[in-house]
């Protein structure tokens, strides 16, 4: 089973770079882009992660970056006071939310492009389509659309850094991402576009994968894929760990 | 030293984890309990989600309860056959819990679950605790020691399917060790402890076993118990983390045996009276973080956001 996880993730490696980069951009184009590493590896002293996003641009020009995670299902759920006791109540579920966003531009993004332009290219948090079901009303909708995006911000996990893509020589820019220790495994696709007078004029797109690596991804297969083996080999452990404390601290 | 725990899919400092262990394990070592009631709501504290809190502290109870159960095994402490009826109860119980646990999981309600069993088990036997305590306390300055009869007989002595334990010198109904070992089961499951803080007073109060083989077989039943939780929560909800179940293993066992060595300067209705006050003050602490307003009123997926 381990081997078909293995397969599965060099399938994603060798083929998501197209699938993801629909519009790559050719060195001649005007604009290039890349990153420090193109795959974050969650190991065992993963306290979240710092990547250099870096390129060129054939002339001056306004530089904003995305990076979108991958995309799940979320059950919003709003607490409640019942009784004088705060509990989960009611619960709305969005589809298709990035697990991880993030925008960083080298202008205040109002200055960038108009507002709908923005929001028919997606970027900037409030422009996300997020579809909610099982709201009763519009209303709550936007209470719970609200609510996630409060939620995610405060896990980290969604942010923006207006003026923090610095800018050299009108053609050089540069830009790091910050990765908390909670980024949701998958592959992730960092976008950079150029605007020139508010108009869009080229974009560039890199996949980052992240994901589980060494002992923490073998731990995690492991309960998940084969979960009574590991359930049986928790035990074992445990056996054997108080009955190897209680010889060792007998003789002391 | 940050440590990421690759099922709890956070990062803790290793040294927080060890010193929680220990700490934990000191205080299981003076009191002679197994010490998950106090562990389970301190990884809820430091932002373990509960859910994994929970599979996770079955697992740890496993290795707290191995040496002492050989220590007792060895004295003869054990009476097997009630061990046996109470953890024929204890699996149904323990089964019956964990698939509880996973219904309330999918709909969003186990912290609440969880958080008010703690409320309302530890606020009544730390209650109980304490009073008890504090009566024995006063009957010892006064001299006169209260006599209790050695059987009280009464409608639970009517029960059918009498059965008879040599070791404890019993004849009672099955019925009786089978439902405290469902009951204990159950809390096991949803608490992420080894029940004894009610197993020994039941068996004590309830069953009136003799007080020599009581720790001895409450520690045999929770032992396989714990291990049958550990297993079925592995498989119905993968929340057991064996890197946190191990880093706690490793404090407790250290601070276990300090514990050990304090507790026997102390005298028993001292220690009681402790522990029940420690027993209170969790309770308090959970009771308090269940009616003050969250700070974030909408939360996300299964344990949401803290």
């Amino acid at each position: 089973m381990r081997v078909a996880v293995l397969a599965r993730l060099a399938w994603l490696v060798a083929f998501a770079p197209p699938l993801v980069a629909g519009g790559e951009t050719r060195a001649d184009g005007p604009l290039i882009a890349d990153l420090s590493s193109r795959e974050i590896a969650i190991t065992t002293s993963f306290a979240g992660t710092e990547l250099l996003l870096f390129g060129a641009t054939d002339g001056e020009g306004d530089v904003v970056v995305v990076v979108r995670g991958p995309a799940r299902r979320e059950v919003v759920r709003r607490k409640e006071r019942v009784a004088g006791i705060w509990l989960n109540g009611t619960a709305v579920t969005f589809d298709h939310v990035p697990g991880f966003y993030f925008v960083a531009t080298s202008r205040p993004l109002d200055r960038v492009a108009p507002a709908e332009t923005l929001a028919h290219l997606q970027i900037g948090v409030e422009t996300l389509k997020l579809e909610a079901r099982g709201a009763a009303t519009p209303k709550l909708a936007a209470e719970f659309h609200a609510g996630l995006l409060g939620a995610k911000q405060a896990s980290r996990l969604y942010s923006r850094k207006p003026g923090t893509v610095s800018v050299q020589g009108g053609r050089l820019f540069r830009t790091s991402i910050r990765f908390p220790a909670n980024v949701p495994t998958g592959v992730y696709s960092a976008e950079v576009h150029l605007f020139r007078d508010g108009r869009p004029i080229s974009v560039s797109k890199t996949p980052v994968i992240v994901r589980k690596a060494g002992i923490e991804a073998r731990i995690y297969d492991f309960a998940h894929e084969q979960s009574a083996l590991y359930g049986i080999v928790a035990i074992v452990i445990a056996l054997v760990a108080g009955w190897l404390a209680g010889v060792v601290f007998r003789k002391a | 030293m940050q440590v990421y725990l690759p099922i709890a899919e956070i990062s803790l400092d290793a040294f927080l984890l060890l010193g929680l262990g220990g700490m934990v394990g000191f205080l299981s070592g003076m009191f002679g309990v197994g010490g998950g009631f106090l562990m389970t709501p301190l990884l809820i504290f430091i932002g373990v989600p509960p859910a994994v809190a929970v599979g996770t502290e079955a697992n740890q109870v496993v290795a707290a309860s191995v040496s002492g159960a050989l220590a007792h095994w060895r004295r003869g402490n054990v009476d097997i056959k009630m061990g046996m009826v109470l953890l024929a109860g204890g699996f149904v119980g323990s089964g019956f819990g964990v698939w509880l646990f996973t219904v309330l999981r999918q709909h969003g309600h186990i912290d609440l679950v969880i958080s008010l069993c703690y409320v309302i088990f530890l606020g009544v036997i730390g209650a109980l605790m304490v009073v008890e305590s504090v009566r024995a306390w006063m009957s010892s300055r006064s001299g006169a020691g209260a006599r209790r009869k050695l059987h009280l007989h009464t409608w639970m002595h009517g029960m059918p399917f009498k059965m008879r334990f040599r070791r404890s010198k019993l004849y009672i109904s099955a019925l009786l060790p089978l439902s405290v070992g469902v009951f204990v089961g159950m809390l096991s499951a949803i608490m992420g402890v080894g029940g004894g803080f009610v197993m020994v007073p039941a068996m004590i109060y309830l069953l009136g076993m003799p007080t020599s083989v009581v720790v001895g077989t409450s520690l045999f039943q929770i032992i396989f118990v714990t291990a049958n939780v550990t297993f079925l929560q592995s498989v119905n909800n993968q929340t057991v983390d064996v890197v946190l179940a191990l880093l706690l293993v490793l404090g407790s066992v250290i601070g276990a045996q300090f514990g050990t060595m304090w507790g026997a300067r102390l005298r028993g209705e001292h220690l009681r009276g402790l522990l029940g006050l420690i027993v209170l003050a969790v309770a308090a602490r959970v009771a308090f973080d269940l009616t003050v307003a969250p700070a974030a009123l909408f939360g996300l997926g299964h344990g949401g956001v803290r």
